[in-house]
């Protein structure tokens, strides 16, 4: 396969689809940690919004629908993991597993008749004159709605955090639950508002991959995408910018994976496809020796009860 | 004249105990007022019904002579009432500037809120640098932060809870400047402490506190604070009885040259740390936290490593043994933190006296828990150090402050240690169980063991050391005889100024 | 305004500890009926399908133990390391990597084969299972990297791994090309311990590991030094009690148990190795390990129950055309429930009746 102009174009583009639901569960997934929630049920809340999605769109016909129905169910996902975590106490690490689990089946369940089923994908927003541009058309300016959704995302979000008080306030609370307690905010409600966008986003990953990336249903097709996004936000060390950075690297390595393989490089497939796992855990490994921890919400992961 | 605040009969319970039992209080504007207690004795719970962070059961509470109920911290700042807390509500990674803005109950643009901050702080001479964050600030100009936060909402009632406790002599005497001349321009204070020096040179009255019951308000400017003292515990507290030493035996240990990196993200690294102690030998370590104590105590303890030689242990180079190892050949500690760090909250006083007597008890047999042994070592210390428990077997997190403290106290010297260290060791304790600690350190050292205390409470070293020194971001002082220096030198050494007058008794 | 309040109780409540697993299993079984009507099944002919149906018989009992033997042998291990706050959430790549190295051996070796061939087995699957949790293990005691991604990620190509092992290197030379690997000769097979029956060796085994794990939990130091570190890390560093050491154990411990577990299966009722060997047994023993408390005895009890869900959603699948994945629905439940149940072990329920004034 000659690497012209056209395929790297064909290259770029696949990446970006690769990093798309990456970019969205870790952004939704970074809100909720600087509120001090560790939500592992990425994965279930993920493929929850896949399966819900592509059945909306399919007895409905409209994509719209499709896409709230993703995020609704990734809100739902999450509406369980706040009750028991922030009303009930329960450790965040077993409750996010229980998410993934609970979540994996589910979906097959309900997705049992929809598997094999084939959609069109979402329309493309091909944005006047610019997409006819050679190369940068194609890259640049012909994807559909939730890529671009995806990039605004990072902006916002750092916005959001950075530059406004509702930002400054959750950070707040997840720097310590127990000072902006007694300057008197809401630290659970401002809690459950976090994970519930953090499940919203994460619905709206999985509707992009069943909608979007590979438009059809299929048990498990999330394939430990949840659980890559997590690792997003450990290496983006809590900030927007640089999740938009892992997630296109991680969208190059699977693509690069593909590619790989239909080059017809004498290596097993099986070992390419490692490749994104593999990276994972380099990535977590650099990120442990830079110690991020002093980066993390100091307190990340642990729950609040207000004593007397 | 209308009094600023009044409370009238207020009762808060708890389940399983009664934290506020009708409680009276009047503050008038432009009056310190102090709010005298031990601690347990319901005084945070009171201001915090105050500051509307929780409500009371019954009881009624009066702003400027009109019944409010005090539904939220926000409404109390709106009405006028700001808050310094005890451990300040701080955020380590924002910088003071957003600390200040997280504070503020409308939004408010940043550059203003910056240029108000730098003029209120120009202007009670209360200097901070508005963009650093607050992970890089001391224990006082942390504190600073918490009252220019108050100022900028021009308070009419500030209340302060023990704001003096992580303070030099010198800091509180330019707090106690701040707070008079607040007071002069009618801001009401109520000022919570235990210190009663203090409340005598500060407050216009004192209302007393026990075991959640009101005792009465008096005038501290009338009383000795013996007396104070006495009404504040309800009986009294003899102080430890100690003779003069003339003599100590031989060394026991000696610390050279001690360097250590911080392994915490915010930490103190230690610099060149040199001292020695010696048998009968209790020395005291003075310091504001924050100053490298943490760190100190981790490499004697053995919970960090550190070079071989630069700890030598009855002879013995041991700055690479673990603290199991160091235990075995005479160390004991009783940490700081007596929750998760001197015992396992949720495990029984039966485990918890496992934790460290393993060895010296030799409470294994074979590798297996020798559960008979432990059972009678843990009833062993319950009964000599009188602690109050609902048998051995309940969890360590159930015992009071100053119960679960004596505990670990007596499971540490009765390894019979020849060399103790002990760090805050009657922080947050009830007089009566401070004192009962304070007797069984003395008599340790009595008993030829070296003792090493760090606390932050120069009446505890004072009242027990033989000599002192003090930590200063990370470095040692020299070490002085305790009758060789004065409280005022050692408040300087403190914030880091060498005094010129005394001579140490021994040079590094 | 009606509200739920938590107050906190002064003392953990002991009775809540084992209440809540039962209070969880018959919320459990509250929800089946809701799901059962929901997708036009009879309730009661689905419960009885489900849960009573599959343990009727003399069969159907053993293959409950068959079941339920890797469960309680995973989540013995995994329970070690949550006591002290290690995350191993791998397992079912440990697993997998336990069934590659005790198969390989047995293939290496074929048609061989003596009495010492069963117990050489379980070492290499114990060997291949610490070997897949040493890199989490040396990952997080050298570089503090987090061991739940780390364990995680290695699951999913352990499932690579083994996909390309039976498509190459295993795959059954006379087999036309069906990626599976040759029927184990008869002296790599678990022998049978009840006629009539698929109980083998490996629940007897199993059995005394358990026995041993209880003894070394109540009765020794190291299972004291597991509850420290995992309770309180600051009274481990006080006790002196090695943290890295703790972390080693416990993941090579729990590794080497689910590589057990895998040789195990493959060993056992499945007699081959094939590109799945587990129905996702290394994620439900998570649910195991909690559902019984974290407890040897409570685990094995909990293994009987989990094991029932997959006796179940076969019997449901066969009986009532009902989806398999009706079992991950019930895992998942359960332990919602049990985790939501748990509030009761610490904090009691309080109906508040607040005025608007009360409220925080």
């Amino acid at each position: 396969m000659a690497l012209n102009p056209e395929v790297i174009a064909l290259i770029i583009v696949t990446i970006i689809g690769a990093a798309t639901p990456l970019l969205l569960a870790a952004l939704g997934e970074l809100i909720a940690e600087k509120s001090g929630v560790l939500n592992l049920g990425l994965e279930g809340m993920m493929i929850m919004g896949a399966v819900i999605a592509f059945m909306t769109v399919h007895n409905t016909g409209s994509a719209t629908l499709g896409i709230v129905a993703g995020i609704l169910a990734g809100m739902g996902m999450a509406l369980i993991f706040a009750f028991l975590t922030l009303s009930l106490q329960s450790n965040q690490v077993a409750t996010g597993l229980a998410l993934t689990i609970f979540g994996l089946g589910l979906s097959a369940l309900l997705g049992r008749e929809y598997v094999g089923i084939a959609y069109s994908g979402l329309p493309k927003l091909d944005l006047p004159v610019l997409s006819e541009l050679p190369f940068f058309g194609k890259v640049l300016f012909s994807h559909d709605i939730l890529i671009y959704f995806s990039l605004f995302m990072v902006f916002a979000t750092f916005y959001f955090l950075n530059r406004t008080r509702s930002g400054l306030i959750l950070r707040a609370v997840g720097e310590s639950h127990d000072a902006a307690h007694s300057i008197g905010y809401p630290v659970i409600a401002i809690r459950y508002m976090a994970v519930l966008y953090g499940g919203a986003m994460s619905g709206l990953a999985g509707a992009y991959l069943s909608l979007s990336y590979s438009p059809m249903w299929a048990d498990n097709m999330t394939a430990g995408r949840g659980w890559i996004a997590l690792a997003l936000v450990v290496f983006a060390m809590w900030m927007p910018s640089r999740v938009l950075l892992g997630a296109y690297m991680f969208g190059g390595i699977t693509i690069l994976q593909l590619h790989g393989q239909g080059m017809g490089i004498a290596i097993p497939s099986e070992f390419f496809s490692m490749l994104p796992y593999l990276a994972t855990i380099i990535v977590l490994v650099i990120i442990s020796r830079q110690s991020s921890a002093s980066l993390a919400p100091a307190s990340l992961g642990k729950p609040f009860h207000p004593t007397h | 004249m209308t009094p600023r605040l009044q409370l009238k009969q207020i009762t808060k319970a708890f389940p399983g105990c009664l934290a506020n039992d009708r409680v009276d209080l009047k503050i008038q504007p432009g009056e310190i007022h102090a709010l005298l207690g031990e601690n347990g004795a319901g005084k945070s719970t009171l201001v915090k019904m105050i500051y509307g962070l929780m409500q009371p059961d019954s009881g009624q509470i009066f702003w400027q002579g009109e019944e409010v109920i005090m539904q939220n911290p926000k409404m109390a700042r709106s009405l006028g009432i700001g808050m310094v807390f005890q451990h300040f509500s701080l955020f380590e990674a924002m910088t003071v500037l957003e600390n200040i803005a997280v504070g503020m109950d409308q939004a408010v643009d940043l550059k203003t809120l910056e240029k108000q901050l730098v003029e209120i702080s120009a202007d009670y001479g209360l200097q901070i640098d508005p963009r650093k964050a607050i992970h890089d600030l001391s224990v006082g100009e942390r504190q600073r932060v918490e009252i220019l936060r108050c100022l900028l909402q021009q308070p009419k009632l500030l209340i302060m809870d023990e704001p003096t406790s992580v303070l030099t002599p010198q800091e509180v005497e330019k707090l106690f400047v701040t707070l008079k001349r607040l007071a002069s321009e009618g801001v009401s204070i109520l000022y919570i402490s235990h210190k009663l020096d203090e409340i005598k040179t500060l407050c216009h009255s004192a209302t007393i506190l026990r075991g959640g019951r009101f005792i009465e308000t008096l005038d501290p400017t009338q009383e000795t604070p013996a007396a104070m003292a006495q009404r504040m515990v309800g009986e009294k507290i003899t102080p430890p009885k100690r003779t003069e030493k003339t003599a100590y035996g031989k060394e026991i240990i000696r610390v050279q040259n001690l360097s250590v990196e911080s392994d915490q993200p915010f930490g103190n690294d230690l610099k060149e740390i040199s001292f020695q102690i010696r048998e009968g030998e209790i020395l005291g370590v003075a310091g504001i936290a924050g100053n490298g104590q943490t760190e100190l105590l981790e490499a004697l303890s053995g919970e960090v490593d550190t070079p071989i030689d630069s700890i030598v242990i009855q002879g013995r180079p041991s700055g690479n043994l673990p603290s199991n190892q160091r235990r075995m050949i005479g160390m004991a500690y009783v940490p700081e933190e007596r929750l998760g760090h001197g015992s396992v909250p949720d495990e029984s006083l039966h485990s918890n006296a496992l934790l460290s007597g393993y060895q010296a008890k030799k409470l294994l047999n074979r590798g297996f828990i020798d559960h008979k042994k432990c059972s009678d070592y843990a009833n062993h210390i319950c009964d000599k150090y009188k602690v109050k428990q609902s048998g051995i077997n309940s969890a360590a997190k159930s015992l009071s402050g100053g119960n679960l403290q004596k505990f670990i106290v007596g499971r540490e010297i009765e390894q019979g240690p020849s060399l103790l260290i002990a760090a805050q060791p009657t922080w947050g304790v009830d007089a009566g169980a401070a004192a009962a600690i304070h007797q069984s350190i003395i008599d340790l050292a009595q008993k030829n063991s070296a003792v090493l205390v760090l606390s932050q409470d120069l009446d505890e070293l004072f009242a027990i050391c033989d000599a002192i020194c003090v930590i200063y971001e990370g470095r040692l002082s020299a070490t002085y005889p305790i009758s060789a220096i004065s409280r005022e030198e050692i408040g300087l050494l403190m914030g880091g100024i060498t005094p010129p007058l005394s001579t140490p008794a021994q040079t590094a | 305004m009606i509200s739920l309040k938590l107050e906190a109780r002064s003392q953990p409540s002991d009775k809540m500890r084992y209440l809540s697993p039962l209070i969880a299993v018959v919320l459990t079984l509250l929800s089946g009926i809701v799901l059962f009507s929901l997708m036009g099944t009879s309730p009661w002919e689905g419960l009885y399908v489900f849960f009573i149906e599959p343990v009727s018989s003399l069969y159907g009992l053993g293959e409950l133990a068959v079941k339920a033997t890797p469960l309680i042998l995973i989540a013995l291990g995994l329970s070690i390391g949550f006591r002290a706050n290690i995350w191993n959430i791998g397992a079912e790549g440990q697993l997998i990597l336990g069934a590659i190295f005790g198969g390989s051996l047995a293939l290496w070796i074929y048609p061989d084969g003596n009495i010492w061939l069963i117990p050489s087995m379980i070492v290499f699957g114990a060997l291949g299972g610490m070997l897949w949790a040493a890199i989490p293990a040396f990952l997080k005691t050298r570089f503090n990297t987090n061991e739940i991604l780390t364990s995680l990620m290695l699951t999913y190509v352990a499932i690579l791994l083994l996909n390309y092992m039976v498509n190459g290197p295993l795959r059954d030379p006379s087999g036309y090309n069906f990626p599976e690997s040759r029927m184990f000769q008869d002296a790599a097979l678990l022998p049978i311990l009840l006629e009539g029956t698929r109980l083998n060796l490996g629940s007897l085994v199993t059995l005394m590991i358990l026995i041993g794990l209880w003894v070394m939990l109540s009765k020794t130091l190291i299972g004291f030094q597991i509850r420290v570190v995992g309770q309180a890390p600051d009274a481990a560093k006080y006790a002196g009690f090695n943290h890295k050491k703790i972390i080693w154990f416990s993941l090579m411990l729990s590794g080497g148990l689910a590589g057990i577990a895998g040789m195990m299966e493959v060993s056992g009722p499945i007699g081959q190795i094939l590109p799945s060997i587990s129905p996702g047994y290394g994620f439900t023993a998570i649910i195991v390990a909690f559902l019984g408390r974290l407890h040897p005895v409570g685990i094995l009890f909990a293994g009987l129950i989990m094991a029932i869900s997959y006796l179940g959603g076969e019997s449901a699948q066969i009986s009532l055309g009902l989806p398999m994945a009706l079992t991950g629905v019930f895992q998942g439940l359960l332990l919602f429930f049990l985790l939501a149940a748990d509030v009761l072990i610490r904090y009691r329920i309080v109906l508040a009746f607040k005025s608007k004034a009360a409220q925080v």
